[in-house]
């Protein structure tokens, strides 16, 4: 007399199903969840827009050409701290360079910091949880391990010391901000390998014969990349905001490049008589911070079944 | 009576459409009377059930009809007055034991928390009380079982929890919303037995949200018949079993197995599946899942008529079926 | 529960270890030499080795480690290679500064987040929830620093109202006691001391509270939402009690067991953050101060204070899975049976 279980049994096939169709298809899927997020598609295109600024700024640097009103590096004592105006709409800086330019060339840095650092903590951290989570053991229990004690110290300061090891300047600035969230990456993954290992599809893969690295590779990651995308989006806001941290104090990315963190800590002591120069560096942070947790929460928001159902 | 429903009507306002989840029921609980309402998830029992409560939850919405309880229409009642009577005079039991008690607190402190809000009585008087209606439902040592918290107990005994919980304060109308469905079969039958052992007790009537003609049949005393939003047929149990009219209820007995049948039959199955509430066939909803559809059945809507204190909706009664039902 | 408790303080024991080996790795295999930054630049060869000598430096790094590590767990850190004080000292009078700092912001965090959060989450999709979660995305996108700086640029530099750097002023300085001034003045008696006190840390406290309300808001709007939909939720309305309680006292206590973690992981990232706000604000704690030791390789203050912001990180999450198993009887009571 029940006549719903039928249905029922049918919807738990198509779900199986989808579990294990192929990440090409989970990663459309996802975009076509994404589109309809506005408050993403606002991030998108503020991403967008700011790598395309980077690109033209850094492709006109390659040919020699002076794209931006005013070089952004060239001072001139004699016109320091000229208040926003129509020549220089955000002013100049205590060397007398103009902000705006500034504030457009720095765009380079920090995207390509944020993505960079992203990189290096994204391939060692999977790598990491795949592993601790896909052996299990003693081999987890020693990768978790360590990765609890560097949880342990606040990143910032791990970070700094990275610093204080490597030296100071851009390379290194991503070396040390890419190490320091490797843990978050390899919790993620290990606890989805955890939760997916036991799948029949992939047992099914072992009692085939597949060489475990194929497993990995070929049977799980496909399976928890979307929530590696959707981590690896928020992990460049947080990989920003570590850039301007580390600049703030004077340890980061070095002049001639003008990142906007370094900006703000060199124009600290000007904070009551020049403010300006310490208002647009700090919305332009923001901004770029802002648009990569949007378009990561619109991610999520699309990854998660509950909101795909709508 | 003691529950009048009228032309209630209760809509879902999704992005892509209507659900009219309740279309135009009325019908009625006499004090100390068990009915019970029958049908499939979807054909508007719970939401019924719900709507007499002024529980829905966004974005259900009731957009007619009266409910009147004690001759005062409980749609008319301010939030206040609501809570008033809710928990006290109308309480109710749900379908999910396992998830309807609070798993952070104590079970005494959630029977309490009901009779402190409708009694003026002091705590150790409610903690008596609770003890007490926790023994009455058959809890074995109330005393401190009444210290456990939900995890601690199984899904027959929250269930027992949860009735004690609603009759604490004696209501006149208890909403059971399909209170067996989630447990064991022998576990049923101790439930079904408590809650006509409790209206004797308390002389409460009991609205019984089910799917499940096993349980009607057992404890019932009048039988509605819903499907897809609309009541298909009324009557007492005796007569709704003697004689099914409508053909859904009909197929409904049919598809119960049977013990003592010796036929080698197949266990009769209803073709097809209930309609897309948001796209409703225009005629008789059963129309295209029915036995015995005749033409104007997917044209027109059959009104519920009345035959012999039996009501039932379908054209297969019109007129000329007088004739034949006379004669048995 | 109080076996679980010992277990796992001794599970801590190999964290911390393990952290004072990572920290002792950085610092001492790959940092640069302090001997000439602490002689100067003109020290002579002589002069450096004998430095290095006399501070262990050109021992094996096993031993230097050992040497470490047999001396912290007789509460001995070494000292400062700069200011020549025991390292025990040099953090314990910069330490309160911060902890003061970081509880303040917490309690703001916590209040503001959790209070955003359940208003959003049950007037959905209002005009307040649209604000608030503005406010909260906004709120993890600010560098702190920057919020500081904006604060300092606004409430000092234009309105005049509140001072932009330090602790207090240094006339009113209570007697210590705790250390932490707020306290110290308040059992000197001295309202003078507690206000001036109280002016100093809003901004701070603000400028680093911010971000981790934020994730507290966030947190608790999607906690709340998700346990207003759950069955009990349904009976407690049922119940006929008002919906202030329905959400207070049925959905509040539910939906705040995992806000709880985020909290203790927010205090871990607060010690972060206060690096960056203590900077801003000139606040004499222990973040800045490390800081600077890590540039001045100060190998023995950067080893004592790590491994104690990791000890107090490991510490809380301990408190927060204590609070945890409080909150939520399932977890006390499995643990019980087994």
């Amino acid at each position: 007399m029940e006549k719903g279980y039928s249905s029922n049994s049918d919807e738990n096939l198509i779900q199986a199903a989808d579990y294990v169709e192929k990440p090409e298809s989970q990663l459309k899927e996802m975009w076509e969840t994404l589109k309809q997020n506005k408050a993403a598609v606002v991030g998108l295109f503020i991403i967008g827009l700011l790598a395309l600024i980077a690109l033209v700024v850094w492709g006109s640097e390659l040919l020699g050409k002076q794209i931006l009103p005013y070089d952004p590096n060239y001072s001139d004592m004699t016109q320091s701290f000229i208040w926003p105006n129509a020549e220089h709409w955000f002013g100049t800086d205590q060397l007398g360079r103009d902000m705006f330019s500034r504030i457009l060339d720095g765009t380079k840095i920090s995207l390509f910091v944020g993505v960079a650092a992203v990189a290096i903590s994204l391939s060692i951290g999977v790598m990491l949880g795949a592993i601790a989570g896909y052996r299990g053991g003693r081999t987890d229990a020693l990768i978790m391990r360590i990765m609890d004690m560097m949880l342990a110290i606040p990143s910032i300061l791990l970070a700094i010391a990275f610093m204080a090891a490597l030296g100071k300047g851009l390379d290194k600035a991503v070396i040390a901000i890419g190490l320091v969230s490797i843990p978050e990456y390899a919790r993620i993954v290990r606890g989805s390998i955890l939760s997916v290992k036991e799948n029949d599809y992939v047992q099914a893969a072992k009692v085939i014969g597949n060489r475990d690295s194929r497993i990995i590779f070929k049977h799980i990651l496909p399976n928890i990349i979307s929530l590696i995308v959707v981590r690896a989006t928020l992990g460049i806001s947080t990989a920003v905001l570590d850039t301007a941290a580390l600049g703030f104090l004077g340890l980061g990315v070095q002049p001639p490049y003008a990142e906007w963190g370094d900006m703000l800590g060199r124009a600290r002591g000007f904070i009551f008589t020049a403010p300006y120069t310490l208002i647009f560096p700090g919305i332009a942070i923001t901004i770029i911070v802002l648009a990569f947790n949007l378009l990561g929460d619109g991610l999520r928001d699309a990854l998660d079944p509950k909101s795909r159902i709508k | 009576m003691l529950l009048e429903v009228k032309n209630l009507r209760t809509e879902f306002k999704l992005k892509r459409g209507t659900v009219r989840a309740v279309d135009d029921i009325s019908f009625s609980i006499d004090k100390g009377e068990i009915l019970a309402i029958v049908g499939e998830s979807g054909s508007g029992k719970s939401v019924t059930s719900l709507s007499i409560m002024g529980l829905l939850q966004n974005p259900g919405r009731i957009v007619g009809g009266e409910i009147l309880f004690n001759s005062q229409n409980l749609l008319k009642m301010s939030q206040k007055e609501l809570q008033k009577i809710r928990g006290n005079k109308i309480s109710m039991i749900f379908q999910e034991p396992m998830t309807s008690l609070n798993p952070v607190w104590r079970i005494k402190d959630q029977i309490m928390e009901n009779i402190m809000t409708h009694m003026k009585i002091s705590k150790k008087d409610a903690l008596a009380r609770t003890i007490e209606m926790l023994d009455t439902v058959g809890i074995p040592s109330p005393a401190e079982r009444a210290y456990d918290y939900p995890h601690q107990m199984s899904g027959g005994m929250r269930q027992r929890v949860m009735t004690a919980m609603a009759l604490s304060c004696e209501p006149e109308l208890l909403i059971a919303d399909e209170p067996t469905t989630a447990l064991d079969v022998t576990i049923q039958a101790q439930i079904l037995e408590l809650l006509y052992r409790m209206r004797e007790k308390f002389h409460m009537a009991v609205l019984l949200i089910t799917h499940d003609l096993g349980v009607v049949s057992e404890a019932a005393d009048r039988v509605i018949v819903m499907y897809c939003g609309k009541i298909v047929e009324e009557a007492d149990v005796k007569s709704l079993f003697a004689q099914p009219l409508h053909p859904y209820t009909v197929g409904l007995m049919r598809s119960i197995p049977q013990i003592d049948d010796d036929s080698d039959q197949r266990l009769y199955m209803i073709k097809g599946m209930v309609p897309n509430p948001l796209h409703m066939p225009p005629g008789c909803p059963f129309s295209d899942r029915c036995d015995s559809c005749l033409e104007r059945c997917t044209k027109d809507m059959p009104e519920l008529q009345e035959i012999d204190g039996h009501k039932v909706r379908c054209f297969l009664y019109d007129k000329a079926s007088e004739g034949e039902l006379s004669t048995k | 529960m109080l076996k679980y408790i010992i277990k796992r303080i001794l599970m801590l024991i190999p964290v911390l270890i393990g952290v004072s080996i990572i920290v002792f790795l950085i610092m001492r295999v790959f940092s640069p030499d302090p001997a000439p930054i602490v002689l100067g630049q003109h020290a002579t060869q002589i002069s450096v080795e004998a430095w290095r000598q006399a501070n262990g430096l050109n021992d094996p790094i096993f031993l230097q480690y050992f040497h470490f590590i047999s001396g912290a767990l007789t509460g001995d850190l070494g000292t400062s290679f700069y200011t020549k004080m025991p390292v025990i000292k040099e953090i314990f009078s910069r330490f309160p500064a911060t902890i003061e700092l970081a509880m303040v912001s917490i309690i703001l965090a916590s209040l503001f987040g959790i209070l955003i959060g359940v208003v959003s989450a049950v007037k959905k999709n209002s005009i307040f929830d649209n604000a608030g979660m503005l406010l909260a995305l906004v709120g993890v996108s600010m560098p702190i620093f920057w919020l500081g700086i904006l604060l300092i640029i606004f409430f000092s530099g234009t309105l005049h109202w509140l001072p932009s750097s330090g602790r207090i002023n240094p006339l009113l300085q209570p007697g210590h006691v705790t250390g932490f001034y707020l306290v110290d003045s308040l059992i000197a008696g001295d309202m003078d001391a507690f206000i001036d006190a109280l002016r100093h840390l809003v901004l701070p406290a603000c400028a680093l509270a911010m971000y981790s309300m934020a994730i507290i808001t966030r947190m608790t709007r999607s906690s709340m939402l998700e346990t207003l939909q759950q069955d009990y939720i349904r009976t407690a309305r049922a119940k006929g009690i008002s919906e202030g309680k329905v959400i207070g006292k049925h959905a509040l206590r539910n939906g705040l067991i995992p806000i709880v973690t985020v909290i203790g992981l927010q205090l871990g990232s607060l010690l972060g953050g206060a690096v960056l706000t203590e900077t801003v604000f000139s606040w004499p704690g222990i973040g800045a101060y490390t800081v600077a030791c890590i540039l001045k390789s100060d190998f023995p203050v950067v080893q004592g204070v790590v491994l104690l912001i990791a000890f107090v990180f490991v510490l809380v999450n301990l408190i927060v899975d204590v609070i945890y198993a409080f909150l939520d009887p399932r977890i006390k009571y499995s643990k019980k049976e087994g």
